[in-house]
């Protein structure tokens, strides 16, 4: 079933945590560019969304994260259950899911980016 | 729940030893080949401070109950027969002293994470299969029997040696298979030993079946399943430490060593 060796998928898979870790700790020193609370405020986050390098962490942030859980949430269900069968609806199960997490985050992002909230 | 031997049980040994020690030794009884049922039968058995779990089991099939089914044979931690549960730890009976577990009461049970061929005798044939499946021989394309100047050897220095040694010492007991918790959850993982021994093989200069090996373990239910609980090096009677032959290992997989 799986295209990909496992030794590859688990380099996305640190790849993908490091590279998450590294944007977060970027997207939370952006909240302190201003005041915490302020920073939160609706005009202020979108804003932030408008804000075109914003958005590509944002996009990226996103891609990075949902690839790597829903790797993680693959090897949990792989170790609780075994078979074929289960193991190729476990696959298949969390790249749908993650592709249409990616799908609606990255639909939020553009419409919000492009002022069509 | 059926008694399988109810007059046996709670008997006293009758050696005779100097001892005036004893301790009780609690046996977990099961025959799944018969029913499910599971039950602990309760024995006395004069100890003596060299006393070991399995002299203290032998004794019970020698004067108590002949019935128990265990699996012994070299009484000296060099064969691997005599893996057990003992007091909720994975240990080899001929290798355990009773004196050393500070304890009235020996409870003793097959190992976890193999199936129960009956009392503490289990099936080994998964271990086994997988030891099998990561080639425990060296492989290379040449050999040792030359046409022209007959027998020669692969000579290695004593660093290339000290790579692998301590993995060499495995005497396939299964106590690191029963100690570890993705073994319990993952019914295809392929396990510390295994892992241990693609290592040793991996690591020795004269191997070239790297990429083989590598290949067998570099698969969903391989290698990447282990969490680094360390409780396989724990375990392990012959100081083998295939939690960190299992990191080694990891290190050809991600480039990082070669």
């Amino acid at each position: 079933m799986m295209v990909l060796r496992e030794s590859i998928i688990m380099k996305i898979h640190y790849g993908t945590a490091i590279g998450a870790l590294f944007l977060t700790v970027v997207h939370i020193l952006m909240r302190l560019t201003q005041d915490f609370h302020e920073s939160l405020q609706y005009e202020n986050v979108i804003a932030n969304y408008e804000n075109i390098g914003y958005a590509v962490l944002l996009e990226l942030l996103l891609i990075l994260i949902s690839v790597h859980g829903f790797n993680g949430l693959r090897v949990i269900l792989l170790e609780m259950n075994q078979g074929p069968t289960y193991e190729k609806a476990v696959t298949i199960g969390c790249l749908i899911g993650m592709a249409a997490l990616i799908a609606y985050g990255s639909r939020t992002i553009i419409m919000t980016s492009m002022g069509m909230v | 729940m059926a008694t399988l031997h109810p007059k046996l049980s709670e008997e006293r040994s009758q050696t005779v030893v100097s001892s005036t020690k004893s301790v009780k030794l609690k046996i977990k009884r099961s025959n799944p080949n018969v029913n499910s049922d599971q039950q602990f039968d309760d024995f006395v058995v004069p100890i003596e401070k060299w006393t070991t779990v399995l002299d203290a089991l032998l004794d019970v099939k020698s004067h108590l109950d002949h019935s128990v089914g265990i699996r012994y044979s070299c009484r000296q931690a060099s064969c691997g027969s005599c893996g057990m549960k003992i007091n909720g730890k994975p240990g080899l009976a001929c290798f355990t002293k009773i004196s050393e577990l500070n304890s009235d009461t020996i409870t003793v049970e097959p190992m976890d994470n193999y199936p129960v061929v009956r009392d503490l005798a289990v099936n080994m044939d998964r271990m086994i299969s997988n030891h099998k499946k990561v080639m425990p021989y060296v492989i290379r394309e040449d050999s040792e029997i030359d046409a022209e100047s007959g027998i020669r050897e692969f000579l290695q220095s004593p660093e290339n040696v000290d790579k692998y040694i301590q993995f060499s010492s495995c005497i396939k007991c299964g106590l690191c298979n029963s100690a570890c918790p993705t073994m319990a959850m993952d019914k295809t993982f392929v396990g510390p030993q295994a892992l241990a021994q693609a290592y040793r093989y991996i690591a020795d200069s004269r191997d070239k079946g790297k990429n083989k090996r590598l290949k067998v373990i570099d698969e969903s239910h391989g290698i990447w399943r282990c969490h680094f609980a360390g409780s396989c090096s724990q375990v392990c009677p012959k100081g083998v430490d295939p939690a960190m032959g299992i990191q080694l290992l990891r290190g050809y997989l991600l480039g990082i060593r070669d």
